[in-house]
């Protein structure tokens, strides 16, 4: 998937609006373009530009009610949470159910739907997540530890119904 | 069994974040460990299905359009500083940014693992750097001679320079460049307008090129790649895809 499309993706997940993904890449991009020499050499310029996405989602009005109501528990970096073992219905999660974890990705708080995206779809190592998000890798791997059991709860909460 | 330990791994396991004496371990227990290993196998498809679920969202075409013409207009006024030494090629910062931002394809196969992703971009993210800098290069190619003898001592092995006398193709100068911590050469070329890095790195140095030779495409940049002595070769640049398979085969030729 070219550059373009991926960074659109992302910011569509983020906005939930066509409109307002569409405000966000085009803004991106003239942000990426005024500030390419900022790029330092020897850092990753993937993490850049979804770094430059990420800022300016939140300071826009949509962003800034987006992480107005966060959960006080991410900001903190406790250790992660211990593992439960899995209930039947979410071990038998299948590729079928795409449009139920879009769903219940949907409802996530932002903070946990990026992170989730950033690591399983983009693909982004722990390094590069840290970089985008601005976080230190401890938190990268806590946030990712609470999205994915709240993806889990999300998920079968939406099963049940 | 207590499993304690391993299941708090599983999930930097399963992200490819664990080095690699840990995963041995981890593997190692999964082998053992039924309850691990359904746990694992239950992440593996909790990954997977995220992963398909990702891809959602496409961009309207009339919007795709808009961009595009607006980098198009977009061209910053100021274009890059010659380097001190006056005669490298000059680039604008807009033909770079754009070839970056408006990308022609990002293939990277799915066969790839993460850890060869992230090699070839990390080298694409080199390249491109040398691209914006005003000084991309540490020796500056005068002739055929100062270049190779340069490097020695700054990196643990050799290597041939290719014969370029009646190709399109000028030297541009080196640097060294590092990956996976490993320190490697990089060199400068120049074909008409565009400029190619090749990298060569040791092959015991890296983990994770797992293909002995390859074509790709990534963030609009072409790359060839290839194994030869223990060497790993790595050409990159946004000239031709003809172009770098030429330069490719000067290099080659050279041993």
């Amino acid at each position: 998937m070219p550059l373009f499309e991926r960074l659109y993706n992302f910011a569509h997940w983020l906005t939930q609006d066509r409109e307002e993904a569409e405000d966000l890449v085009q803004e991106t991009y003239a942000k990426a373009l005024k500030g390419f020499r900022s790029f330092q050499p020897g850092t990753n310029f993937r993490a850049w530009i979804y770094q430059i996405l990420r800022n300016t989602f939140l300071t826009s009005r949509t962003g800034l009610q987006s992480t107005a109501t966060v959960p006080l528990d991410l900001e903190s970096d406790r250790q992660a949470l211990p593992t439960e073992k899995d209930t039947p219905e979410s071990i038998l999660l299948q590729r079928s159910d795409r449009q139920l974890v879009q769903e219940a990705l949907d409802r996530l708080p932002v903070p946990y739907r990026e992170v989730l995206l950033l690591c399983e779809f983009e693909e982004m190592s722990y390094q590069e997540i840290s970089a985008t998000l601005a976080i230190p890798m401890g938190t990268v791997m806590s946030r990712l530890s609470r999205a994915r059991r709240a993806l889990r709860d999300a998920v079968q909460e939406l099963q049940r119904n | 069994m207590a499993c304690e330990p391993w299941t708090e791994k599983l999930d930097a396991y399963f992200d490819g974040e664990l080095p690699a004496d840990e995963a041995r371990a981890l593997q190692q227990h999964l082998r053992e460990c039924a309850t691990c290993a359904a746990e694992g196998l239950a992440k593996v498809q909790r990954k997977l299905v995220v992963k398909a679920a990702g891809q959602r969202f496409t961009p309207d075409p009339a919007f795709r359009a808009r961009i595009a013409r607006s980098i198009a207009a977009r061209r910053p006024s100021a274009t890059l500083p010659l380097g001190r030494r006056g005669w490298l090629p000059v680039f604008e910062i807009a033909t770079v940014a754009a070839a970056l931002l408006i990308g022609a394809t990002l293939f990277l196969t799915l066969h790839r693992g993460r850890g060869e992703q992230r090699l070839i971009s990390e080298l694409v993210d080199q390249h491109v750097a040398t691209l914006a800098s005003a000084n991309p290069v540490d020796v500056v190619s005068t002739d055929r001679h100062t270049v190779k003898p340069w490097f020695a001592g700054k990196i643990p092995f050799t290597f041939n320079l290719p014969e370029l006398q009646g190709s399109p193709f000028v030297l541009v100068g080196g640097r060294v460049g590092y990956l996976s911590q490993s320190p490697g050469a990089e060199l400068i070329f120049r074909v008409r307008q565009h400029q190619i890095s090749v990298f060569i790195f040791q092959e015991k140095e890296l983990r994770d090129v797992r293909e002995n030779e390859a074509v790709r495409t990534a963030l609009s940049f072409e790359v060839r790649t290839w194994r030869h002595n223990g060497l790993c070769y790595f050409v990159i640049g946004d000239a031709s895809a003809q172009d770098l398979d030429k330069l490719s085969e000067l290099i080659k030729a050279a041993g």
